[in-house]
């Protein structure tokens, strides 16, 4: 009964929402612009960048930003905005690549401790508890020890441990949507168990999740940069950011651009991420719609 | 209501119990073979077999979790054969202190702060003070903070020389060098935190602002300040306890990044070293902690509600 209200209310403010969503939020249509502007930075990396991303020039070493290098180069004379260019490919997908991990990993073990119930939803609900026990950061390090250092092994580290929270997240819209009615009714007209799971129970879980992966893509990359600037993720010499903070770390008092440039690359990317992510949820999830 | 916080305890056993496992897995996955590396490049055969035997390699692994587990609950962990120590007094006398301190201070300084904001920013509703605090809640808590801490560093400490960059003073052997030497640091952890609580005392407070007790209270004459800060920030306790509780863990992982960025001697230096130099066991010991407390804090916090929060008590 609950359920045809809402449905209504929100069938007629729909069309006049959704057309105005760039109009609306100026903020998020900025930070929307930003994002695709280091995506294409990724993709388009070797026909945009000035330089060769590792190509070490000494007689240019530690230049200050100027006209021959817009934001001077590191300790081996190799041009920062290259670099940075280049590093936008590594960010980006280590962050969509682990976070696809995380969300696949998270909709297996988060669908299957919904729909069981009983004696395995409860240690599987105990065994993300004991994921989520430990911090995305120090459980990734865990992994990294095991698997040892290089960008595939970060992938996997924090692909890894973000399954915690995915799961907890799918786990409690399978409780919420195996309760419905259209459920129980399939179920009453014989139809197969796992047809109701595929047709009627995935689809409405797969719809939050997604807006969540938007969300926490901020945070894988933010993850495994930590990794690399801790220096136990990729390995020198691509041109990854948190590696290239650590190495401008040393040289803070006197060429501050070494960290500063990359530094600024990595905060205007997950600022901006999380403003779109904010704005995705807002906008799109259910959850926030109907509830409050 | 007794039976509910058993059942929560033995939750938590459980659940200490599977990280107990996986630590112990984490030895036994690592690459390269322990009693090679302690026993360095040369070595005879009979050593090899003698260490195998000496560290009961060659038992059955269930027997092998059970001993494991047994010293570790009785706080022997091994010794760290690079630093030629003992883990337990390591990870637990000398890093385990530095972190807490570094984070309870960024704790501290997050709710001396983020508090006074978030009520500015919900008194003062959708006016420049507003604007202001939302923008530093969103930069606050997406901004990577280990980037923050090296332009604090190159500011405050190569510019303008007003504060020390690196190293720990114990604040209970020199307080005020403790403290001094604690302000970049405990800043650079608790700018994300910071944000948070701006955030959710804004949401909360704006919320419980438009109540009908709030009004009676305005009505019966009560000073603005008042019913402000006894009516209304008294429902913002409930929810930042819950959210520090389940925060406890970005807290750690912020602590490692920060410890690095500023060369505290911390759990975070601990573990990063350790899996540099490949030394499992300090790792092992590492995780194990960080869980513990995670798990610990998150069960007292389950624990404390009903003291928190009157009407939750049973009846």
């Amino acid at each position: 009964m609950a359920v045809t209200t809402p449905t209504i209310d929100i069938a007629e403010k729909q069309p006049p929402r959704r057309a105005g969503l760039l109009r609306r939020r100026p903020f998020f249509t900025l930070a929307l612009l930003v994002t695709l502007g280091f995506l294409l930075c990724a993709v388009f990396a070797p026909w945009i960048a000035p330089y060769d991303p590792t190509f070490q020039d000494i007689e240019w070493m530690m230049t200050p930003p100027g006209a021959q290098h817009w934001l001077g180069t590191d300790s081996y004379g190799q041009d920062i905005l290259s670099r940075i260019i280049f590093g936008a490919r590594y960010a980006i997908s280590i962050g969509v690549f682990s976070v696809t991990i995380g969300a696949v990993g998270g909709l297996v073990i988060g669908m299957a401790a919904g729909l069981t119930g009983g004696i395995v939803e409860w240690l599987l609900m105990r065994l993300i508890d004991s994921i989520l026990a430990l911090p995305s950061l120090i459980l990734a390090v865990a992994f990294i020890a095991i698997l040892g250092q290089g960008v595939d092994k970060v992938i996997l580290a924090v692909g890894i441990a973000m399954i915690g929270p995915f799961s907890r997240t799918v786990r409690a819209d399978v409780l919420q949507v195996r309760v419905q009615l259209f459920v129980e009714a399939a179920g009453l007209m014989g139809i197969p168990r796992l047809r109701i799971i595929w047709r009627h129970i995935l689809p409405n879980v797969i719809y939050p999740l997604a807006v969540q992966v938007t969300i926490r893509i901020s945070e894988a990359i933010l993850v495994s940069s930590a990794l690399s600037f801790l220096g136990i993720g990729v390995t020198p010499p691509p041109p990854d950011w948190g590696l290239m903070i650590a190495e401008g770390r040393g040289f803070v008092s006197f060429a501050a651009w070494m960290s500063g440039m990359p530094g600024a690359a990595l905060a205007l990317l997950l600022i901006a991420l999380s403003i779109v992510g904010d704005g995705i949820r807002e906008e799109f999830d259910p959850k926030l719609k109907s509830g409050a | 209501m007794f039976l509910l916080a058993c059942r929560k305890v033995f939750q938590t056993i459980f659940v200490l119990l599977i990280v107990s496992v996986a630590s112990f897995s984490l030895l036994k996955l690592a690459p390269g073979d322990p009693v090679e590396i302690m026993l360095g490049n040369e070595y005879s055969a009979e050593a090899h077999a003698s260490l195998v035997a000496e560290l009961g390699l060659d038992r059955p692994l269930a027997e092998q979790y059970l001993t494991w587990l047994g010293h570790f609950v009785t706080g022997d962990w091994g010794t760290s054969f690079i630093a030629r120590a003992d883990i337990f007094t390591y990870a637990v006398v000398e890093a385990l202190p530095v972190t807490l301190t570094l984070a309870a201070s960024a704790l501290g300084l997050a709710i001396v702060v983020g508090v006074p904001l978030g009520v500015l920013s919900a008194v003062r509703k959708d006016t420049v003070w507003d604007a202001g605090a939302a923008v530093f809640a969103l930069t606050g808590t997406a901004f990577p903070s280990f980037f923050l801490g090296i332009l604090l560093i190159w500011i405050f400490g190569a510019k303008l020389g007003l504060f020390p960059v690196m190293g720990f003073v114990p604040p209970w052997e020199d307080f005020w060098g403790g403290v001094y030497h604690m302000i970049l640091p405990a800043f650079t952890l608790s700018t994300y935190f910071m944000a948070m609580i701006v955030r959710l005392t804004r949401a909360t407070l704006v919320e419980v602002l438009e109540q009908p007790y709030i009004a009676a209270a305005r009505a019966r004459g009560e000073p603005g300040w008042r019913v402000i800060w006894i009516h209304g920030l008294r429902n913002v306790a409930m929810p930042l306890v819950t959210i520090l509780g389940l925060q406890l863990g970005a807290l750690l992982q912020g602590a490692v990044l920060t410890e690095t960025v500023f060369s505290l001697p911390g759990t975070g230096q601990m573990i990063t070293s350790a899996v540099l130099g490949r030394e499992y066991g300090v790792v092992q010991a590492g995780v194990m902690m960080t869980a513990t407390l995670f798990v610990v804090v998150n069960l007292i916090v389950d624990l404390a509600y009903p003291f928190l929060d009157p009407r939750l008590k049973p009846t």
